[in-house]
């Protein structure tokens, strides 16, 4: 299995590097390379020579903040969970985002940090999906294409995060940067429109909040970008993956969880 | 032949006389109601309506969408030429109360043409189907084509701005 997987991956990097070649070439004569970091052109695909992701710093995130889930929440029109929330509500709620409380027990540090879609490289969710709706895009974000979803929801029993949720009824009054309804699976989508629009000065929707409040505990980047904050930050103080066990290799990686 | 067609010319007019109203509704069952399409906000250029030719919308439009529809998902592609959302901030008016009909009601564009052909859509289950946000959609770049100017009227302005636009265009066009 795992020598299946290796060359898998040596193929994948094989075909990227060749599809990068013939992109520089065709691209060299006329056409002026946009800079690194700059927003891609509207009209050009994602390209594999990013991979966004972000470093979680848990030090800074403050205990009882959701400052982070109630931007996610404004900005894509769903409804987190709060005190009012039904028994039935809570059952059935929307997993874009959400805090978790951790509490070591022997030394009774207790911290807590924001969970969602941690953006896998090898995503369990991709691989089980019947229809190819659940699946990664070439900069590494892992999306649901809700046009072709079936509502199986394979890959939220896949999801070692509990980062999917199924949405049961019908909505209304859909925001137009949400497409979001009834039979369809939905998670975080690293603010994906953001990305598109302003590449790695993109800034997604959580992080903007937290820094609003003056804890900072997100930083957003290109992986595959050694000069970009993240990749400084990780290469500086490094990092925990959730779960590292799964070899996963997640875009979203958290530091001060080891506690 | 000639005597058949005749008698039955004649039947004809019988039951005509006979019975009353029978003619003017015979003449009716010609004429098809055409469904009310509201007017857009807005015109791609001077020479044209919609982002492609009219006649090309109306028979493809959904192609265009689809083929859209699939570049954003998957690959980012967000020009706005061909996307939904932009149909809707443009073809989304409001009705004679004022309000912007949802796409269910028959005063929505979508639904003036789909409900006249029996063509049920679910695009709108998930999909706004009115404007929402227009005000801070920035300006994108745009795919150029080879019919008309850049659609400068239908980029980034808000309603109002983009209605003033429009009158303004109309003011233009009565003093010429």
């Amino acid at each position: 299995m795992s020598r299946e997987q290796d060359t898998d991956k040596s193929r994948r990097r094989f075909l990227g590097g060749a599809a990068g070649t013939v992109a520089a070439a065709t691209l060299a004569p006329g056409v002026v390379l946009h800079q690194l970091g700059q927003a891609k052109p509207a009209d050009q695909p994602v390209s594999s020579q990013q991979r966004w992701g972000m470093l979680i710093d848990t030090s800074k995130c403050a205990n009882g903040c959701e400052a982070c889930v109630d931007a996610c929440a404004k900005e894509y029109g769903w409804k987190p969970v709060t005190a009012e929330t039904s028994e039935r509500e809570r059952a059935i709620d929307a997993q874009w985002i959400r805090k978790v409380n951790l509490r070591n027990r022997e030394t009774g540090y207790s911290h807590s940090l924001p969970m969602m879609c941690q953006h896998c490289e090898t995503a369990p969710c991709v691989d089980v999906c019947p229809t190819g709706a659940s699946f990664r895009r070439a900069d590494g974000i892992v999306l649901v294409d809700k046009h072709i979803c079936i509502g199986c929801r394979y890959c939220m029993m896949a999801c070692p995060y509990k980062a999917r949720s199924f949405i049961h009824e019908p909505l209304h009054d859909q925001l137009a940067v949400a497409p979001r309804g009834k039979g369809t699976v939905e998670s975080c989508t690293l603010c994906v429109q953001r990305i598109d629009q302003k590449g790695a000065n993109a800034i997604p929707a959580c992080a903007e909040a937290c820094a609003a409040e003056g804890h900072d505990a997100f930083i957003f980047g290109d992986l595959n970008d050694s000069e970009s904050a993240l990749s400084q930050a990780l290469r500086k103080h490094g990092s925990t993956k959730i779960r590292a066990d799964l070899n996963l290799n997640q875009g979203i990686t958290y530091r001060g969880i080891e506690g | 032949m000639q005597r058949l067609v005749s008698r039955w010319r004649l039947l004809w007019l019988a039951i005509s006389v006979l019975v009353p109203g029978a003619l003017p509704v015979a003449a009716m069952a010609g004429e098809v109601p055409l469904p009310e399409i509201p007017q857009a906000r807005a015109r791609v250029s001077a020479t044209q309506g919609c982002v492609e030719p009219t006649p090309e919308m109306r028979r493809n439009h959904m192609k265009y969408i689809l083929h859209q529809r699939d570049e954003t998902m998957h690959e980012g592609i967000r020009t706005r030429q061909y996307s939904l959302e932009e149909c809707v901030n443009c073809h989304a008016t409001p009705g004679a109360d004022g309000e912007i009909p949802r796409a269910h009601e028959p005063g929505h564009f979508c639904s003036s043409c789909h409900s006249y052909a029996a063509v049920d859509i679910d695009c709108f289950q998930c999909h706004a189907d009115r404007p929402t946000r227009d005000a801070q959609i920035p300006a994108v770049d745009r795919v150029s084509t080879t019919h008309g100017e850049p659609p400068g009227v239908v980029t980034s302005l808000s309603h109002t701005a983009r209605a003033q636009t429009v009158d303004a265009q109309a003011a233009e066009r009565a003093t010429r």
